[in-house]
This record gives structure tokens, sequence and C-alpha cells, in this order.
């Protein structure tokens, strides 16, 4: 018996024992690590001593990867973190607090960054993250098939859009205008945070789906399904969904910066000038997105704070920002990143630079990567024809408020006791 | 001589483990269904509330509950009638004194059961693959339009079905294969001849000669196929139109993705309940009909 | 019948059946070998057209599987050895060794093995975080350490173990730690075997629980290593079915080498106590 205790506590001290004192371990999600592994040589060279393990966590897998990690108390010293994600992890007081650090950097400058984008990183007025690349979302459009279509730029509001939609949805060709995967929520989202009325109601105390602004863009969602402008497909289905573009599939690709990257490397050279980028287009003239991204943020239990805050910094800096575009095409939430490089002079990125003086944060509590997935499961049956509008913005409304349930009752407790 | 001594210090090390990281854990889950344990709880013990049945009212309320239960009861009452069948068809094609190579077949039609889940539910994902899928590629080669088998809600079940009872068959087919080898031959002589035909030697003498073992083999099977989770996480995670999310699946997502641990729990016991419910109705009906 | 007619039915059922058990392995088999994007072609290749090793190399070079492997040999020898140990243990004192309430607590353990393992998931997470264990080896290991089943099968087993041979043991004055290591286990080393394959399996192709309890790459198993790759590279289905090969291979080549006393084992835990 205590032999195998003695296996157990040999085990588990084994497994603690990697912590040595000047490795830091940085978690990425996604395709990030490859483009990071990159620059952390440099940063390496900069600080001897440090050694900088990598670790990359699947998107779908990631938000479940880092809950338990705090959870289970076995956080990195630090992540990138999507910046709607922020909330949950100072909810769980993970994080640690930046401003003091902020206001000594000479790098880190709060006032080059875009306002909507640095917003989203504060929490009560607690600021709990540095941007690190913007994800906003915006038309990939391929110019040709446009022209082709008798359209000679692309469209500036939902009206001219609809217009080509079905213009480039014939019933003939095994093609669609566009492609929505069914289960991203990012879509509809940017549709909906064109319109006035805010997501949430009551200091984000009540769902406001069944608000007329959020029920236009359903409508304009679902529609674009109805009128087969769009495959009912999910992103799993999609596959590959660049070479599908580049094969003319579908005409518009309502998506993120980094397939800027994606599609110079995956489509050949000859298609290069077949396709665009534009700001997205809203109800009535050029429309907001969402104001998403990734942030940099240190976890409250890290034991090398400092030598974590050295390496956001390092990667805050424009020069390495630049090259962190040019790896993987993530794009800088910093004016200043914007003003040099290939960045400056890409005819693609513009769009983005363009829209991302038009975005929007999502409300910033715990709830609302919850309350935006579910928004999404009704959004698809609405597709799937299920649901009307109607129905499908009152249940979402329903399951908002059951979600928030816990929150309006610690509200109102902190209330009471104060 | 101390026996009894000896005894509890032979037993002291697997009682405590199952005692500290299996009965204790149950017994907590229980109690943690009571409340409303969550991210907020997690963060402040404070924050936590009793909240006696109504994680377990809530979840009877819930769309996404029923429908992950109508998911498993389609995986379990399809998926183990066709895997008993399989399994049966090939335990006595592998008895028929007319076949050759037997330990050869054995081995081959055992192989799927050994393999990782996670690792052959990849495979299966490709060869399913609606554009380059081998599957749909032979289905188009003699004229049928291609399916998308993962990606429409009405294929990805009977897919994922497919493929457990491609996983499975092997397991049930040796114990099978043992009963089958069990049944004495001169049942068999004597049926032959009377004249009975084959198929009737089978519904008379080697299907109720089976039938402890059939009603065994059936349990386990219903228990185990109620237990489906890494087959959709990998092929479809969950979806589409959450098509595939199983019970266990949502108690995985509520609990580890969403951090509910409260009704997470109550899906956890709402499956042992509705499980011990059905393997015990079933036991019942196979006594019952043993002594008609 | 025609005698004939049913020999040739009969086989060609079971070629049959066996094509489709075998094919989806000797197809991941072979499309490990081909080229990136090979796969991704109409009509589907069965075939490399030029072999190669690029994708295991890319596997171990750079999604660092060998670390993978190494992880999963690891907590599954762990496991498999912790877990023989207090298996045959518990299971020889369920048959041989005399106490009271030995039939009770034995019924109640039979009884637990109606509660799916899930039942105790999410609570075993909270007691392993107030543990330290989260995210360690141990996580995986120290639950696994004993199973009901286990604990059944040596039972089973053991009961054989003639008593005369015990007592005249006892007589001799061999203490019960002496008569358990050199006169029992020695009759039980079947079973031994057989444990240790179904053990070690189950260890290695778990994935539910290591899912939950590591959450770094560092300590990821090989199936979790694998969904995790292909949540990321949906699209480069050679290097997934080169993943794939290095997860199946290991336990189908121990499967193929010990198959006797695994099926063996599979009647015995099946036949009713």
């Amino acid at each position: 018996m205590a032999v195998l205790m003695l296996m157990a506590a040999l085990l588990a001290s084994c497994s603690r024992q990697a912590n040595d004192s000047h490795e830091l371990t940085f978690w990425t999600v996604g395709r990030e690590g490859e483009a990071v592994a990159k620059l952390i040589p440099d940063f390496e060279r900069e600080h001897p001593g440090v050694h900088v393990k990598l670790q990359q966590l699947p998107l779908t897998a990631a938000h479940q990867k880092l809950l338990t990690a705090v959870a289970g108390g076995s956080t990195p010293d630090l992540t990138q973190l999507g910046n709607t994600w922020i909330p949950e992890l100072a909810a769980l007081d993970a994080l640690e607090p930046l401003q003091v650090r902020v206001e000594r950097s000479h790098t880190v400058q709060q006032a080059d960054y875009f306002p909507s984008i640095w917003a989203t990183n504060l929490i009560d007025g607690t600021l709990y993250g540095v941007p690190w690349y913007v994800d906003t979302r915006l038309l990939f459009y391929r110019k040709d098939l446009l022209r082709q279509a008798g359209f000679d730029t692309p469209p500036r509001d939902w009206t001219q859009w609809r217009h080509m939609l079905a213009a480039l949805s014939p019933a003939q060709r095994r093609g669609y205008g566009i492609l929505l995967p069914t289960n991203e929520f990012e879509q509809l989202l940017a549709l909906a945070l064109q319109q006035d009325e805010p997501l949430l109601r009551d200091n984000n105390r009540y769902g406001n789906f069944r608000s007329a602004g959020f029920k236009r863009a359903l409508t304009f969602y679902v529609e674009t399904f109805k009128l087969h402008q769009a495959p009912m497909i999910s992103n799993v289905e999609a596959g590959n969904p660049w070479t599908e573009f580049g094969r003319g599939v579908y005409a518009f690709y309502l998506s993120g910066p980094w397939n800027i990257g994606e599609f110079r490397q995956r489509l050949p050279a000859a298609q290069q000038d077949d396709w665009s980028t534009a700001p997205l287009p809203g109800p009535e003239g050029p429309g907001a997105s969402n104001a998403g991204g990734s942030s940099l943020v240190i976890f409250r239990r890290s034991p090398h704070k400092e030598a974590a805050w050295q390496l956001v910094e390092f990667l805050s800096r424009p020069a390495v920002q630049q090259r962190f575009y040019d790896l993987l095409g993530d794009m800088p939430p910093r004016r200043s990143s914007w003003e040099g490089g290939a960045l400056h002079d890409d005819p693609k990125a513009r769009a983005f630079r363009d829209q991302l003086e038009r975005v929007k944060p999502t409300p910033p509590i715990p709830e609302w990567e919850r309350i935006v997935t579910e928004m999404q499961l009704v959004a698809a049956q609405a597709v799937a024809g299920q649901l009307t509008v109607d129905q499908a913005a009152v249940e979402i409304d329903r399951r908002a408020d059951g979600i928030l349930e816990k929150r309006r009752w610690m509200l109102d407790r902190q209330g009471r006791s104060r | 001589m101390n026996s009894p001594r000896a005894a509890w210090l032979f037993l002291a090390p697997a009682l405590l483990v199952l005692g500290l990281f299996f009965l204790l854990p149950v017994i907590a889950a229980l109690v943690l269904s009571l409340t409303d344990y969550d991210l907020y709880a997690l963060a402040d013990i404070r924050n936590l509330r009793f909240v006696a049945l109504s994680n377990y009212w809530e979840l009877l309320h819930r769309r996404l509950f029923w429908s992950a239960l109508g998911n498993t009861f389609y995986f379990v009452a399809v998926g183990v009638p066709l895997s008993l069948t399989a399994s049966l068809g090939a335990a006595l094609l592998l008895n028929s004194p007319l076949a050759r190579m037997k330990p050869f077949f054995r081995t081959a039609l055992f192989a799927p059961v050994v393999t990782t889940v996670v690792a052959v539910a990849v495979i299966w994902r490709y060869l399913f693959n609606t554009k380059y899928g081998l599957i749909n590629y032979a289905l188009d080669s003699v004229g049928i339009h291609p399916v998308d088998w993962l990606g429409d809600p009405h294929w990805a079940m009977p897919t994922i079905i497919l493929f457990a009872v491609w996983k499975n068959f092997g397991y049930n087919m040796i114990i099978f294969l043992a009963g089958l080898q069990a049944i004495p031959g001169d049942l068999y002589e004597a049926a032959r001849i009377d004249g009975a035909s084959v198929p009737r030697q089978f519904w008379h003498i080697t299907l109720p000669m089976l039938k402890p073992t059939l009603t065994m083999v059936g349990m386990l099977t219903v228990a185990g196929y109620f237990q489906l989770f890494a087959e959709p996480y990998v092929m479809t995670e969950g979806g589409p139109l959450q098509s595939t999310v199983s019970v266990l699946y949502l108690m995985y997502e509520e609990g580890f993705k969403w951090w509910n641990l409260g009704s997470a729990s109550a899906v956890a016991f709402l499956l042992f309940v509705i499980m011990f419910a059905v393997t015990a109705t079933l036991l019942r009906f196979s006594r019952r009909g043993g002594e008609a | 019948m025609n005698p004939r007619l049913a020999k040739a039915m009969v086989n060609g059922l079971l070629l049959g059946v066996a094509v489709v058990a075998l094919l989806p392995l000797l197809w991941m088999l072979s499309v490990s070998f081909m080229t990136p994007g090979e796969a991704s072609s109409l009509p589907p290749p069965l075939l490399p057209k030029h072999a190669t090793w690029a994708n295991y190399h890319e596997l171990f070079a750079r999604a660092g599987m060998g670390r993978y492997l190494l992880n999963s040999l690891l907590v599954s020898v762990a496991i498999t050895a912790l877990a023989l140990a207090c298996n045959l243990m518990a299971g020889y004192a369920f048959a041989k060794l005399r106490f009271a309430g030995r039939e009770r607590l034995f019924q109640v353990l039979i009884g637990a093995l109606v509660i799916p393992a899930q039942v105790a998931m999410l609570p075993l997470f909270l007691l392993l975080k107030y543990l330290g264990l989260v995210n360690s080896y141990a996580g995986v290991i120290v639950p696994a350490m004993a199973t009901i089943f286990g604990i059944f099968l040596v039972r089973q087993y053991a009961r054989t173990v003639p008593d005369e041979l015990l007592e005249a043991a006892r007589i001799d004055g061999a203490g019960e730690l002496r008569i358990f290591v050199q006169i029992v286990l020695p009759l039980l080393k079947p079973i031994m075997v057989t444990l240790a394959i179904f053990t070690f399996l189950a260890a290695w192709n778990d994935f539910m629980w290591p899912l939950i309890v590591l959450t770094g790459q560092e300590h990821y198993t090989l199936p979790i290593a694998l969904a995790s790759l292909s949540r990321e590279h949906v699209q480069d289905s050679e290097l997934m079915m080169a993943g794939s090969v290095v997860t199946v291979l290991p336990v189908l080549l121990l499967f193929l080498a010990l198959q006797r006393y695994y099926l063996q084992g599979l009647l015995l835990g099946s036949v009713k106590g």
C-alpha cells in the first residue's frame, strides 16, 4: 500500500518538476502557435535564460481546456485568449490585472490601440489583457465572378448585397453566393451588431433578441439560406472552404483576416487577382462588425509574471506584429503597426483597416459565450425551417434569460449588501 | 493464523482506490446535482446555492436534454439489435463446419475491437467524406447519389451506428462462438435425423440454447451503448444540428465546457437511472419469456 | 442445399465480412504513406503513387508524436502494473480468505458495476484538483488502479486454487503474504496475463477521462493528441491516417501476439459468477 502511495506521489512530483524557474509556458489557440513559434527565437535571444514552451490548443477544444486548467489549478504562465472569453476567466479571478504594467511600459501604448478593441479587455474597469491581434468579420469576394455578373464594386448595403447574392447563386451551377457555416455564430453576430439595439438589456440581465433590430438581422441571415444563396452546411462539412472559394463554389465568404494568408497560400498565383476584401455591408450603407480578436493575458498563478510580461511586450512591438502579419495574416490591434511593412501597402488588408474603425464589442459578461452559442443553435433551427424568425427570437431570449439567472441573483445580492 | 486481518490488508489497496475514487465521487455527484455549482461557485464557494431538484426539473424542460436522450435511445435501439445480429451471424459462420481458415477469420473479425475508438473514428470520418470518401465513390459508381453522411442530420446518427457496429461486433461474436460451441452436437444430430431444416434447427435448438448468453450479452451491450461519447466527439462534434449529441456528450459539454457541474451531475444521474430502468425491464422481459 | 455451394457461400460470406472489418484499417495504412493532398482527389486512390514516410516524419518531428507515444506507454504500463497488483490481491482475498462480510461486500461491488463510471467523473475532477493531480500522469493512473471487473475476474479464477495447498503452507508456518507470492501468484499466471492485456488495452484506448483531466499537451496520451490534431488538421487526411496508424498499431500487435489470453479472459469475464 505504502508502495502504491509512494508511486502515486512520485508520479505527481514528476509531473510538477517540469516547471523549472526559467521556463515560460505559453498557450496558443489554433493556428497562431505555428507562426508564433517562429517569433519566439528572437525573444529568447533577447532574454537568455528564459525558455518559452509553446502549446497549441485546437480552437474547438480551447474553451474547455482553459476552464479546466483554471478549475484544476494547472494554468500556464500566459495564454492567447479570445477577447470574448476574458470575462469568464476574470470572473474566476484567474487573470492578473495589467493596468500598472501598461502604465509603466514603453512598448504598450493604450492610445495607439483601436478603442473598441482595447475596451474588450476591460472588465468592470479593470484591464486584464493586451490586444494581440484583431478579428473582425467582413467580406471576401471573387472580383471576377462579380464582374461577370455585372457588378464592378462590392456591396455597400444589404439591398445591393442581396441583389448580388441572387445573381451569383444560379440554380444550374452547383454554386452559392456565400458560405455561412451553420455552426459558426460569428456571421450572424456581425449582422446583429450592426443594429442599434443592444443584444442584452438592463445591465446585461436579460436577453434582447426580441428587438426589431435582431429580428431584422436574423431575417436577412435566414433568407440567405431560404433563397439558396448559402448552403445549409456546417464548417465540418465545408471542409476546405479555400479551394471551394477558388473554384468559385462561393462568390462571397464572410470571414476574418487570417484568411488573407490562407487564400494567398492555398490559391494558385494566377488566381490572386481574382479575389479581394470589402467592409461588411450594413442595413443602410457600410455597417459595423464585431470587435473580435485575441488578447494576451497573464495568469494570476504564474510564478514568472515579469518574464511573461516581457513576452507580452515583445509580441506587442509594431515590428514584431508586422512580422506576425506576414507569417499568418493576423492583423495588429494598434495603428502604428499598420503604418509600415507589407500591411501598409496591402490592398487586401485595407478593407480591414477601414472596418476596424467601425467595430462593436459584445457584452462583457462570462455568460456571453454561452448565450451566443445558444443563439446560433436556435438560428440554425430557423435556417432549417423548424422555427420562424419570431419564434427563434423568443426562444433565444428564453434561453438567454435562463443562462443569466445566476447573474441576476448575484447582482441583486451585491445590490442588497451595499 | 490471522486470516481476517490478512484479508483486509489484501483488500485495502483496491477498496481504498475504489472507495476514494469511485464510490465517494458517486455520492458527491448526487449532492452536487442538488446545487447550482457553476463558474461563479468555482470562483467563490459562497456563490453556491442549494437548489433541491431544480436541476432535474430544468433538464426535463430542456429540449436539448430530450433530443440527447432521443439520440441516445436511437443509437441503442438500432445499434444494439444490429450489433447483436452481426455478432451472431459472424459467430454462426465461424462455427460452421464448412468454414475454412477459422483462426485467421476470427482474428480478422475481432481486430476492430482492439483498435482505439478515436483513431478509427478519424478513419471513418474520411471514408464517409461526402466528396472524396471511398463510400460515396463506391455508391456513385453503382449509380447511387452521394449521401452527406456526417453532415446531414438524418444520416449522421446512422453513420455513427454503422461505425459502432463495425467496431464492436467482434467482441460479442467471440462470446456467441463459445456459446455455440457449448451446444451438444447430438442435439443437431437428432434434429437432422428428424429431417429438420437448417433454419428450423437454428430456431428450435440454437436460439433456445443460446438464450442465457444472449440475455447477458444483450444487457451488457445495451449498457455499453448508452455510454456513447467518443464517436460523436471525434466524428461530428455533436452536430449537425445537434443530431448526434448523446446524453454523455451533453454531460461533458455542460460540465467541462460550461462548468455547470450541478446540472451536469443531474444529467449523469438521470442517465444512470434510465440505464438501470431499461436494463432491469429487459431482464424482466427475458425472464418472463423464459418461463413461458 | 448442394454442400459445395453451401461451403462456397459460408466462406464467401466470411471473406466479405473480413474485408469489411479490415478494409478501413488497410486503407488507413495505405493513405498514411500518400503524399499530402493525394487522398483528396477523384477517384479516391487506394494505393499511394509514391509511398513516402513524410507524414510519419512530420508527426514525430513537428507534431510531437514521440512524446505522446511515450506518455501513452508510461500511463498504460503504470496502470497495468498497479491495477494488476491491487486487483490480484483483492480478487484472491475474495476467493480464498475468510472474513466477516465477505459475500456481502462482494455483492455490493458487483452491484456497483451498474453505475456508469461517468457519474463519478465530475466530483472526481474536483477531488483530484484538491489533491493537485489535475494535469498529471497520476491523475489518469490513480483512479484506474483498481477495477471491479478486474477483481471479479481474478476471484473467478482464484477459486480454482485448491484450499489444501494453502492450508498445508499455513501449517508449515508460512505467512499470508508469502503464501500469496510463492504459491498463489504462480498459479494465477494465466489470469495475470489476461488481466494485464485487458487493462493495458483499456488504458491505451481510454478517451473521456484523460481528455478531461489532462489539460496540458505535455501529458497528452495518443488518443487525446489524435483527437486534438484531427480538429486542427481536418484537411490533412494523410497526416491523420499516419497518426491513427501510430495509435492503433501497438495495441493491434499486442493483441495479435497474445490473443489466446485475451479471448480466454473475455469469455471468463462474461460468464456469470
